[in-house]
Parts: structure tokens; C-alpha cells; sequence
């Protein structure tokens, strides 16, 4: 499965490494499912997983949003409109917002984990009536590090989403909490006996939001997490992503802390 | 009394007490509300009380000659504000600045030690959800102290 090059529609920084990419669809039936990620490769350079971090009912372009943070990721921000990108994918399993239909849904996000969980608002709020109550809660580094703030705003401004966002350290301008984003948790009203709960960020950030969700009520089959190894076939075959008896390219990077059982807890391999 | 009683009953922070329980502890408190921007202690100062807020947001901060005032952590409804009432030297470690009105239920320390230790089941009720406050913001300045964000892509 070789990469398909791909034209970059458009390039926008986001934060000072953070760039989100639009690519032009490899076929004309291409679509994804929120959570799902590509392989882009960066020619010369090398292949990386980057969540998709667009609308699913938007066909027309492939989202990514991208935290530069060694060499192929540099390549890829340094990329321009009118540049290719090779793409492979989408690859992994979803966010599955059926099962939460009816139900209070929380999204969960820290840092740059809101990008694979971008999809996830957008289908929720394209679907708004088939979900009970639903919550973004948000935690960020600083003020100047807020992932999509312009769309946070817009998302404050609607009455069928409750959006919580909180700073580890504010500045002077910050009228906003400050503390880690579990500290949100007990601000949102849901039911901890139904609700669902879509989490990603830093493993760390993922534990302590689990074992603050389970005190809330919520089982682990009702909490969905995305797995961060280092992928590289994207079809579970060259096996550098494996974790226990889980391919994360291929059985995630989305599951359930059911699934995972106590994998949640193994250090990282 | 009975209005106090009746805000701190419907807390969750004292779910599980026995209303006798509930009621000594409503004893020792009223209600009181502060203005944005007011403050509602300050570092250094005698710790005497403890905040629990109805509604509202605090900014827990401390000051340096570096960085002047410094948010370290906010509070909302349902948080407790200030337990340094509780061991010596009694002095608050922060100031606890209002972010936006506040209305709260204000309990004596004093008090509330005197009421423990006349009725130390009581007192371990208390204590037992202290400690949980207590543990539960210690972990979350463990996470903030990682600075996980930093390198996560």
C-alpha cells in the first residue's frame, strides 16, 4: 500500500508548532469516521500517523492538524499550498457516537489531543438531537496555547453545548480556570450512570480523567480513550505499535478502557 | 439556622452524614457572599475559616517580586476554599481572590475542631473528606507540575 500524492489545499498555524494541513482526497469516494488517522508521508523524509482533525460529512478535504515535533513533522508544516503530501489511510477504529446515542456525552480533551476529537464535536453538533446533554472539556498548557479558539468561542456561543476550558498556568489577561482539565469534571452536570465519555491527550492526562470519570459513575465499557504508540504500517503487520495483544494501528487508536483493561495501567513500551 | 442547615445539607461534600452531624456542623457556619474582585483572604493572614462555595469562582494565587500575583489554581461551586485553619501556624498559604461574586457557606475552624474532638465520629467524618479535598488537588498539581502538554503531540 504505497502512499498516494496528495495537493495540499490549504496551510494554517495554529499555534507557534502547531499547523493544520487541508489535502485534497486521494479517490473521490474517500470519507473517514471520527478518531480514524492517516499516514502522511513527507517525501524524502519519512511517514508519520496524524489524526484527522476535520468535519466527517465535509468529503471535499482531508483535515489534519500537526504538532511539529521532530523531522518528518517538521517537513510536513514546512509544506506550502500547491505542495504533495503522500497519503495512506484512513487507517484505525473510531469514535463510535452511536453507542452514545440518547446519552449525556463528554468530550475529554488535553492539548493537542482536541485535534482527533474535532470530529467527534462536529458529528456530535450535525446530529445534535440524537444526544442528551453534551460537554467539551478542554485543558490546555496556557492561554496562548489553546488549540482552535476562534471555533471554541463559536462552540461557547451555542446553547446545545456546554464548553469547559481550563489553563495549567494562566497569564494576566486569563479570567479563566486555572488547573487541570479533571478538575472540570465535577463542574459539568451529566449522569455518571448513563453518560459516555470520548477522552485524549498525554497518557498521564488519560489516567487520572478515567479514575475521575469512574468516581463519577462511569464504567470503563462507557469510556473511550485514543492510544498514542509509535505506528508505522497502519495495518497491523510490521508490529511496532503493538501493545499487549493489540495492534493500536489496526484494534485502536480508539478503544475502550473495557477493552483495554488493565493495558491502561502498563507503562508505555 | 435552619436556611444554613438546609444549604449544607443539599451539599455533596456532606453526603453521608447524619443530620445530627449536619446540624453541628451548621452550627458553626452562615452564609456570606463577596463582590468580583473582592478578596476573600490573604496570604500570611490568620486562618480562622473555610469556604464552601455555592456559586462563583475564586482564584487561589501567590505573589511574587518576579511575576507580581500568580494564579496557581481556581475554585468553583462545590469546591472548599482554605484549610490551613486546621494545623499550626494557621496562617493562610495563598490569597484567595474573587473572580466572580461568590456566594458561600463560611464555617468557623475553630469551631468545627472543637465539634471533632467532643465527637470524634464526627470528627472523622470531617476528616475523611478533608483528606479527599486535600488529595485530590495534590494530584492535580502533580499533573500540572509534569507540564504534560509540553511534549505531546
Amino acid at each position: 500500500m504505497s502512499p498516494v500524492p496528495c495537493r495540499i489545499l490549504s496551510v494554517k498555524q495554529e499555534l507557534q508548532d502547531t499547523y493544520t494541513l487541508e489535502i485534497e482526497p486521494p479517490r473521490d469516494d474517500w470519507s473517514f469516521l471520527p478518531g480514524q488517522y492517516t499516514m502522511l508521508y513527507a517525501f524524502g523524509i519519512g511517514e508519520v500517523p496524524i489524526s484527522i482533525s476535520g468535519d466527517p460529512s465535509d468529503p471535499t478535504k482531508i483535515v489534519q492538524t500537526i504538532r511539529a515535533v521532530g523531522a518528518v513533522t517538521d517537513a510536513l508544516v514546512g509544506l506550502k499550498q500547491g505542495d504533495f503530501v503522500g497519503v495512506r489511510g484512513p487507517f484505525g477504529t473510531d469514535w463510535d457516537t452511536s453507542v452514545a446515542e440518547g446519552r449525556d456525552v463528554l468530550i475529554i480533551a488535553g492539548g493537542v489531543g482536541l485535534a482527533p476529537l474535532r470530529p467527534v464535536v462536529f458529528d456530535v453538533l450535525n446530529h445534535r438531537d440524537r444526544y442528551a446533554n453534551v460537554t467539551l472539556m478542554y485543558g490546555s498548557r496556557s492561554p496562548g496555547e489553546l488549540l482552535f479558539a476562534s471555533q471554541i468561542s463559536e462552540w461557547r456561543g451555542r446553547f446545545d453545548l456546554e464548553v469547559l476550558v481550563t489553563v495549567d498556568h494562566g497569564d494576566d489577561a486569563w479570567r479563566g480556570p486555572v488547573g487541570v482539565v479533571t478538575s472540570l469534571i465535577g463542574r459539568s452536570s451529566f449522569d455518571g450512570e448513563t453518560a459516555l465519555a470520548y477522552v485524549c491527550g498525554p497518557e498521564v492526562m488519560m489516567r487520572f480523567t478515567i479514575q475521575a470519570l469512574e468516581r463519577k459513575g462511569l464504567t470503563n465499557d462507557r469510556l473511550y480513550v485514543s492510544m498514542e504508540r509509535n505506528m508505522k504500517c497502519g495495518i497491523g503487520l510490521c508490529g511496532h505499535c503493538q501493545l499487549e495483544r493489540f495492534f493500536v494501528c489496526k484494534d485502536g487508536p480508539v478503544m475502550t478502557c473495557a477493552q483495554m483493561a488493565e493495558s491502561c495501567w502498563i507503562r508505555e513500551v | 439556622m435552619s436556611e444554613v442547615f438546609d444549604v449544607v445539607r443539599d451539599q455533596p461534600f456532606f453526603a453521608g452524614m447524619t443530620e445530627e452531624q449536619i446540624r453541628a456542623v451548621a452550627e458553626t457556619a452562615r452564609l456570606v457572599s463577596f463582590d468580583e474582585g473582592g478578596v476573600i483572604f490573604v496570604e500570611g493572614g490568620p486562618a480562622r475559616r473555610a469556604y464552601l462555595i455555592l456559586d462563583g469562582d475564586v482564584a487561589l494565587s501567590l505573589r511574587t517580586q518576579e511575576h507580581g500575583a500568580k494564579t496557581i489554581q481556581t475554585l468553583h461551586r462545590g469546591d472548599f476554599v482554605g484549610w490551613s485553619w486546621m494545623y499550626p501556624p494557621y496562617r493562610w498559604s495563598f490569597d484567595a481572590n474573587v473572580q466572580s461574586e461568590v456566594t458561600a457557606v463560611q464555617f468557623d475552624g475553630p469551631q468545627l475542631k472543637k465539634i471533632s474532638l467532643a465527637d470524634p465520629e464526627l470528627g472523622y467524618e470531617l476528616l475523611k473528606r478533608f483528606t479527599e479535598v486535600i488529595v485530590t488537588r495534590m494530584q492535580a498539581l502533580r499533573i500540572q507540575l509534569l507540564d504534560v502538554y509540553s511534549t505531546f503531540r
